[in-house]
């Protein structure tokens, strides 16, 4: 569905500094599967999610390529984006639903639009039924339709988002940080609707959605997806199947399993030191400065590959 | 040293958001109040830390009932207090750097000589380097600012310690990072905490006491 080859993002800053934001990203995501793309806030994986749909600012410069069937975001021009992507061909569930919703004016007026916008469905009466569809496939209430998003609930105005995500029947959904500031009964009950919309038969093919959920709640991650994505200082250091990263054996990149054992259920103890600066990153491995497994071979970049680092851990099976 | 008795509050006549909810802190005692979204745990929060006057009920601190509110609290109260909130974008204000931020208490109650030397000890102890320090809130990440707040609330050496959701918008490394600078200085200083938040993992592993929203009124 998603081929992510190489992606980069370097912002150009004033007096000719720049930012390394993202750094040869490498990944796929196919459709009926989720990928969460995991790390600490301020490492580059909102830049990533701009990069895809062609909403970085003017100072920053992409390299390579991310293939969505046969088009490559990076490359379309801004007409191609705006008519046949965005809404159409990637769904975007935000970050903070209230502040995507437009708050003068009721959930109904904001759907209906988004319909006439997107579909080729006309006509008053068709317009508010197609709605109120929409509404029902993200399991929000018909009774609240006629309400100001200021009037819902946090987890309601999350239905809304995504009803509004869904309306263009994208095959890819993009999620970015969909459950910040929610507690943890509504974060379970977003994440398991938007599993829901991954898994149910999906528009054409009939093979359910693809999910990029970026995130940095490793809780929520834990529970929607079926392959994980470690980010750390704009690049992606590993890659791994959801159920060996989280259960047994665990992360191999040193950074991954110091991000795990940060949860409260866990050591609790946090990754020593903070993120080195994007517009400052060592010429080998960024996270070496915080590592107890550096040596001086760590001065050279680590290795591509599923796990971007000169010492990983090794499953005890494989060791012996 | 802080106790809450049969606290009823709110921001509008009749309809009150804390009902009847009655609350104590032993000194030196951290305390977990756990609740759901919306369940008016933050109003207490406020209420708490003198931020906001109850219609009813009563509050103690060091036995001594409290009669004033926000400004019109006596400053050796109000001090006794430092509070983090949820959201730092919202409680830091834009123009500041850093550093004016976490000073901005000591300027207030008249301690500006104070302000190299407790900047000095307390960047170390909240993980921000100097060159984050001349930073202004838009030049740093949410981690970063939430660092700087959690500084601004130790500034003044509170008795007690007001977390409301410190961590909700953190990354698990950072969070564990903040929980354990608010041990570190609890441990140096013998402050109490009440930290107010709907994660029960988190709520159980950091304080010595967890109560449930349900059960206090």
């Amino acid at each position: 569905m998603l081929s992510v080859r190489g992606l980069s993002v370097r912002f150009l800053m004033p007096g000719g500094r720049r930012v390394a934001a993202v750094t040869g990203a490498r990944f796929d995501v196919a459709a009926g599967e989720c990928l969460a793309l995991i790390g600490e806030s301020g490492c580059g994986k909102s830049v990533l999610a701009s990069a895809l749909l062609g909403l970085l600012p003017g100072n920053a410069q992409t390299a390579g390529s991310a293939l969505l069937g046969d088009l490559d975001l990076l490359a379309a021009d801004e007409r191609t984006l705006a008519r046949t992507v965005r809404g159409r061909l990637i769904g975007l569930v935000p970050q903070s639903p209230a502040a995507h919703l437009t708050p003068v004016r009721t959930v109904r007026s904001q759907l209906e639009e988004t319909v006439a916008a997107l579909t080729a469905t006309r006509g008053r009466a068709a317009l508010r039924a197609a709605a109120e569809a929409a509404a029902e496939r993200a399991a929000f209430p018909a009774s609240h339709l006629d309400r100001h998003p200021h009037e819902l609930s946090g987890g309601l105005a999350q239905r809304a988002a995504t009803a509004l995500a869904l309306v263009g029947g994208a095959p890819l959904l993009l999620a970015d940080e969909p459950t910040t500031g929610l507690d943890r009964d509504l974060v379970d009950r977003t994440v398991d609707e938007l599993r829901r919309h991954v898994d149910e038969p999906g528009p054409g093919n009939g093979t359910g959605r693809a999910l990029l959920m970026i995130t940095h709640d490793l809780a929520a991650a834990e529970r929607i997806a079926d392959r994980v994505a470690v980010m750390y200082a704009g690049r992606i250091v590993e890659l791994a199947d959801a159920a060996a990263f989280f259960g047994e054996p665990g992360p191999r990149h040193p950074y991954s399993r110091g991000l795990l054992q940060a949860l409260p259920d866990r050591a609790f103890t946090p990754v020593p030191g903070m993120p080195p600066e994007l517009g400052d990153l060592p010429d080998g491995c960024a996270f070496a400065a915080r590592c107890d497994r550096a040596t001086d071979t760590c001065a050279a970049p680590p290795p591509a590959g599923t796990v971007a680092c000169h010492h990983p851990h090794v499953p005890e099976d494989a060791r012996a | 040293m802080l106790e809450l008795r049969s606290i009823t509050a709110g921001y509008t006549r009749n309809a009150p958001v804390v009902r009847d909810v009655s609350l104590t802190v032993a000194p030196g005692e951290s305390v977990g109040l756990l609740g759901p979204s919306g369940c008016g745990k933050s109003t207490l929060a406020r209420v708490a830390a003198l931020l906001h006057r109850p219609d009813s009920g009563t509050l103690l601190l060091d036995g001594e009932p409290v009669r004033h509110w926000r400004h019109r609290a006596p400053r050796d109260r109000r001090t006794a207090f430092g509070v983090v909130f949820q959201q730092a974008r919202l409680s830091a204000d834009p123009r500041l750097p850093l550093t004016d931020l976490i000073a901005e208490p000591l300027r207030a109650t008249g301690r500006g000589r104070e302000v190299p030397d407790r900047i000095a000890q307390l960047a170390p102890v909240v993980g921000l380097t100097p060159d984050l320090l001349t930073r202004r809130p838009h030049e740093v990440s949410d981690g970063q600012l939430q660092r700087a707040c959690l500084a601004r609330a130790l500034v003044l050496r509170p008795r007690l310690l007001v977390c409301d959701e410190m961590t909700a918008m953190l990354d698990a490394s950072t969070a564990a990072a903040l929980v354990a600078a608010v041990e570190d200085y609890r441990a140096a200083t013998g402050a109490a905490l009440l930290a107010v938040g709907h994660d029960r993992t988190l709520l159980e592993r950091w304080c010595d006491r967890t109560v449930h929203w349900e059960s206090l009124s």
